[in-house]
């Protein structure tokens, strides 16, 4: 395939009759096709484990290579995969579907067709939040091809060299409506697909490591219309910070040839995000012919009771019920329930951390603003980037949940300052342990509001006489270097409000 | 036991012979090995039946199972590891899998031994034997005349006596059709009995594995230990009940139904009297014989050469020179295939051999945009229409005969010009695989000199009943193939 | 009775070439008009099935499908060993890197 720079030169556009149109007047409509590798043990038609960089060729058997010869089995918990994200999406699952033959001639597609679904896939419709599904099916991975630059021993021409262990990798294929309508709308929806993905436990949707890749189909058309424009296929982004600025520049480029005239050609695109450009993937062939028919080595998928109630049986809760269910029986905030809900291992831990039992109990939302905020920020790898959810899991850390909620249980009872918790979970986090036997070792225990604190607040007021003096007069923000030494002098241990009473009660104001 | 003593006697005979200790395995498969190797050695002035025959040294070890050290033979498209299998093709030609076929297997486990590989219509596409890669077979009532095909390799072996017994399969009629032309018993099961796991495929849909033999008894052991469901083929399914062996003298109230639209038109005269004499014999033992109506049999060719082109279009898109078989060497200008389009199209052109360009080229067509509904889409539905005309008719017989093919064998080159008319020899044998019934042919009289073949057909699992008939019909035609023994 | 008889079918030179690109089958300058000639034939042959009225019938994909009810044809998800790599690649016409070598599809 040859990649070449789509650009205006390219095109004669042609002035509308009338006048230029707005930018603002275009709509974007997106459509969305996602692959995910499912985490059965073995592969979608053979026995080969599935392989996790294992060396070239060491994970194939007559059926993934294509022998002559050899036959396709369906994977059953691959079916049961399938079923459970169907009835994730809200699915309708289909008693019967059968497996179609795609054919087409590739070195990383070893019988010549890959066995996939046609008219008679898995799962039809559905949704997912804002965005509709159109149908879900289940096909076999290609295999790898690395390309090998030019080299003497190949006749100076470039040559490839086919790896066939990923070849047969169970895939689910979810295809959306086109009801996205922008590319950050793309980006939050395709997050939330992958965090229910991985709450489901069919796939390790790891972006980076190939076991989620999403393509866009991407359209524009007048606002308000509801014809459909021509679209275009992107393809290979492999973050979701991609997918967001291909999906932009993409809509970007339509709107610029659209607005001067010209018009949409049918294309699959490559987004290169160091360069921000869009090229044509354009083959030297004519669009492909697959001829697709029925597999006749594999009956049809029949989906029996059993099978309903296994997959129906193994659904765990899903992120949009779980965020509905915190907000609701534990009162927090829609954005709390959301940031733990969508971050499986902050809501486990969160959910854990509830139960330990702590006493003082912790009170819930207090709870999440610790997990989300002071102990997340702590633990994240700095990159900040939730993407990949690496770093930042809680459970992998030293803190235990019973810690933490001890902790927030302490602050809330006003047992321990804001600042002096903090102080714990950096202790907690290096070393582990418990928080009251670090309060205790480390002297951190709040002050209570008796003549101790009086007399520290007295001495910083004689200490900060200008500042005393300008509270007296009405600058309520004088008060800060007061309240600093005294939170200097009791390490943090002072109730912060509290000080503030006692500064205003010893000077009158 | 003389030499001579030894290759009389039909597999059955021989295996209870060395169970019994009267004969010994070792001697039995040097004899029939030394045969094998001397119609190898003789190229063109043999049969050229075989494209690999064990080699001297190879005397298996006795094997203990039903089939206690009997030689096999098997039909070159069945994957033997370490053995070549090449399909008849040049595209293939030297090629060693790396695991054996199921059914071959099977057949080892329950103590065949592999004697030699048969040669074939290349990717079994063929009725004459014609289309191999490594040369015609010659039939040996006849050696300026084809032993049919596509299991030609196997039917002339076994005619010839020089394999006791062999694999073919069957797609259109590949065992029925030269087992009729060879004077030998060969059959087809239902569709899904035998596993189809490491037979190279050629349609899906319609191939079967099945014995070629010298007798019905042979046929229904050798397929007795071939049946069963296999994990590795999904389209395999477990036999109700098992194959017994046939004990049938007579066919008291059996009652057969022959289709007018597959006994009359388009077979020759001598075929159609020996047909007619046989089907007399079967009325003398009992049987009730009447005319029935497969209304959509005469469309059944036309169908089947919609659909098996179009399954083999997919199955041999394999054959692209990556991972194993032929790829091309240098093009006419001594440049390697550089370019990955120029490796596959020259591969498949340098490989392939007319008949199966043909085919996949039709096969293309028929699956194409465009043409899908009017083909492939079509046929499957005239197929639909074909199983329930035999479902139909086999509510009011037992089972079906007709002749198993239009004529006696052939010359050499005869029909080669015309691709049509050398399909045109499977008008018979096709409604069976279509509907995926079991069949089977028998050597039924002699024509012009020529062996004739008798086909029983019966319903899905009907195998015992069919060979039951067989044998009782069998035993009464006191058929002789002695003058094709080599 | 709907009669759906297809026209006769003279498949040309130009058709022969797309599918053969399709099968990716070289074909030689001298192969391409018997190639025609032959498939014209068959494919007038065939068309018979054209004559038929199967508007109600449907296509049979699997001829086993309804021969015997319940019928494990799923595998569960246990592992089976794999061909060590030397046997994979034993057939193959080149080799590097532990892989198999082909022209790039980029070339």
């Amino acid at each position: 395939m040859e990649h070449r720079p789509v650009s205006e030169e390219l095109r004669t556009p042609q002035p509308p009759a009338g006048g230029s149109i707005k930018d603002d007047l275009y709509e974007p409509v997106i459509g969305l096709e996602i692959h995910v590798q499912l985490a059965t043990a073995t592969k979608m038609f053979c026995g080969c484990e599935l392989s996790f960089g294992e060396p070239p060729n060491t994970r194939t058997c007559p059926v993934c290579l294509g022998l002559p010869g050899s036959l396709p089995v369906v994977n059953a918990r691959a079916v049961h995969f399938g079923l459970m994200i169907g009835l994730a999406l809200g699915s309708k699952l289909a008693p019967r579907s059968i497996f179609h033959r795609k054919n087409y001639f590739y070195p990383d597609l070893p019988k010549g067709y890959q066995i996939s679904q046609y008219d008679e896939p898995l799962c039809l419709g559905g949704r997912l939040q804002d965005v509709r599904i159109h149908r879900v099916h289940l096909e076999e991975d290609a295999a790898k091809l690395i390309h090998v630059g030019s080299s003497g021993r190949i006749h100076g021409s470039d040559a490839s060299i086919v790896d066939f262990n990923r070849g047969g990798t169970p895939l689910a294929e979810i295809v959306t409506e086109p009801d996205v309508r922008s590319a950050e709308q793309a980006s939050v929806w395709l997050k939330l697909l992958r965090v229910t993905l991985r709450q489901l436990g069919v796939s390790d949707v790891n972006m980076d490591e190939g076991s989620l890749r999403c393509d866009a189909n991407i359209s524009l058309r007048p606002a308000g219309s509801n014809q459909l424009g021509v679209k275009t296929e992107l393809k290979n982004m492999n973050s979701f910070r991609f997918i967001e600025r291909g999906i932009r520049a993409e809509i970007a480029r339509q709107q610029k040839i659209l607005t001067g005239g010209g018009q949409v050609v049918q294309e699959t695109l490559h987004f290169d995000p160091a360069s921000g450009a869009i090229t044509s993937l354009r083959s030297k062939e004519e669009a492909h012919d697959y001829r697709y028919f029925p597999e006749p080595d594999l009956l049809p998928v029949a989906i029996d009771e059993q099978m309903l109630a296994a997959a129906r049986a193994a659904m765990t809760e899903l992120p949009a019920e779980r965020a509905e269910r915190l907000q609701r029986a534990l009162g927090l905030s829609a954005e709390s329930a959301q940031q733990l809900a969508f971050r499986a291992e902050l809501g486990d831990y969160f959910e854990a951390a509830l139960a330990a039992g702590a006493a003082p109990a912790p009170p819930p939302q207090a709870l999440a603003n610790w997990i989300t905020g002071e102990l997340a920020a702590r633990l994240s790898d700095g990159d900040g980037d939730a993407d990949a959810g690496a770093g930042g899991d809680p459970s992998l850390s030293r803190v235990q949940p019973s810690a933490l909620a001890g902790l927030v249980g302490f602050v809330a009872a006003k047992r321990v300052s804001v600042g002096a918790a903090r102080q714990v979970l950096d202790k907690l986090i290096a070393e582990g342990g418990e928080p009251l036997a670090i309060i205790d070792a480390e002297g951190l225990a709040a002050m209570d509001g008796g003549d101790e604190l009086a007399e520290i607040v007295a001495a910083a007021l004689a200490a900060n006489e200008d500042a005393a003096a300008r509270v007296r007069e009405g600058n309520a923000k004088a008060i800060g270097p007061i309240v600093g030494h005294v939170m200097r002098e009791t390490k943090g241990r002072a109730d912060g409000t509290e000080v503030a009473r006692l500064v205003h009660e010893q000077l009158g104001t | 036991m003389s030499a001579t003593d030894v290759l009389e006697l039909s597999a059955a005979q021989a295996a209870d012979a060395i169970a019994a200790g009267s004969l010994s395995a070792a001697e039995l498969f040097d004899a029939y090995r030394a045969r094998a190797a001397a119609d190898r050695a003789a190229g063109a002035a043999g049969l050229n039946c075989f494209t690999w025959v064990a080699g001297d040294g190879a005397t298996p070890e006795p094997a203990a199972g039903a089939l206690g050290g009997v030689p096999l033979a098997v039909k070159d498209l069945f994957c033997t590891k370490g053995v070549p299998s090449q399909s008849g093709s040049r595209i293939l030609e030297g090629y060693l899998p790396p695991y054996t076929a199921s059914v071959v297997r099977r057949l080892e486990d329950a103590g065949a031994s592999l004697l030699a590989k048969t040669n074939q219509d290349e990717f079994a596409m063929g009725s004459s034997n014609e289309n191999s890669a490594f040369g015609d077979v010659r039939n040996p009532w006849d050696r300026e005349r084809v032993p049919g095909g596509s299991s030609g390799g196997s039917a002339a072996a076994v005619a010839a006596g020089l394999a006791p017994w062999a694999l073919g399969t069957d797609t259109g009629g590949s065992i029925r059709q030269p087992a009729a032309l060879c004077g030998i018993v060969g059959l087809k099961p239902t569709y899904g009995s035998v596993s189809r796991y490491g037979m190279i495929a050629f349609a899906s849909s319609l191939d079967q594995a099945g014995p070629l033999t010298r007798d019905v008894r042979d046929a229904a052991l050798l397929l007795k230990h071939m049946v069963g469901q296999d994990p590795c083929d999904a389209t395999s399914l477990a036999f109700p009940g098992e194959i017994e062996l046939p004990t049938a003298e007579r066919l008291d109230g059996v009652r057969l139904g022959v289709p007018e639209e597959l006994s009359g038109g388009g077979i020759e005269p001598g075929v159609l009297e020996a047909f007619r004499a046989a089907l007399a014999q079967g009325e003398a033992l009992g049987a009730e014989i009447s005319e029935v109506r497969l209304p959509h049999a005469p469309h059944a060719l036309s169908a089947y050469y919609v659909i098996a082109p179009a399954e083999a279009s997919s199955n041999l898109a394999r054959f692209d020179g990556v991972r194993f078989g032929l790829r091309a060497a240098s093009s006419p200008e001594g440049e390697n295939a550089s370019d990955l389009l120029d490796m596959y199209t020259r591969t498949r052109h340098d490989g392939f051999g007319p008949e199966v360009k043909r085919r996949i080229m039709l096969g293309t067509y028929a699956l194409s945009s465009g043409y899908y509904d009017a083909y492939y889409g079509r046929a499957q539905r005239v197929r639909t229409k074909i199983s329930e005309d035999f479902r139909s008719v086999f509510e009011q017989v037992d089972l079906i005969v007709t002749p198993t093919a239009p004529s006696v064998a052939f010359e050499l080159g005869e029909k080669t010009a015309d691709p049509l008319a050398m399909y045109l020899n499977d008008f018979c044998t096709v409604p069976m695989s279509l509907a995926g019934i079991p069949a089977i042919s028998i050597p039924c009289g002699l024509s012009q000199g020529l062996p004739v073949g008798l086909q029983i057909a019966g319903p899905a699992f009907s195998e015992n009943r069919l060979l039951n008939a067989a044998y009782a019909l069998e035993q009464s035609l006191g058929f002789d193939g002695a003058q094709a023994r080599v | 009775m709907a009669i759906h008889r297809m026209p006769i079918t003279v498949i040309g030179r130009d058709e022969v070439l797309h599918v053969a690109r399709l099968a990716r089958l070289a074909l030689a300058e001298d192969e391409i008009e018997p190639m025609a000639r032959e498939l014209s034939a068959v494919l007038d042959h065939v068309a018979r099935i054209g004559e038929l009225d199967l508007d109600d019938v449907a296509p049979t994909s699997h001829v086993v499908a309804d021969a015997v009810p319940t019928h494990p044809a799923l595998r569960p998800d246990e592992p089976r060993p794999c061909l060590p790599r030397e046997l994979a690649l034993a057939e193959a016409p080149a080799v590097a890197d532990d892989g198999f070598l082909v022209p790039s599809p980029q070339a």
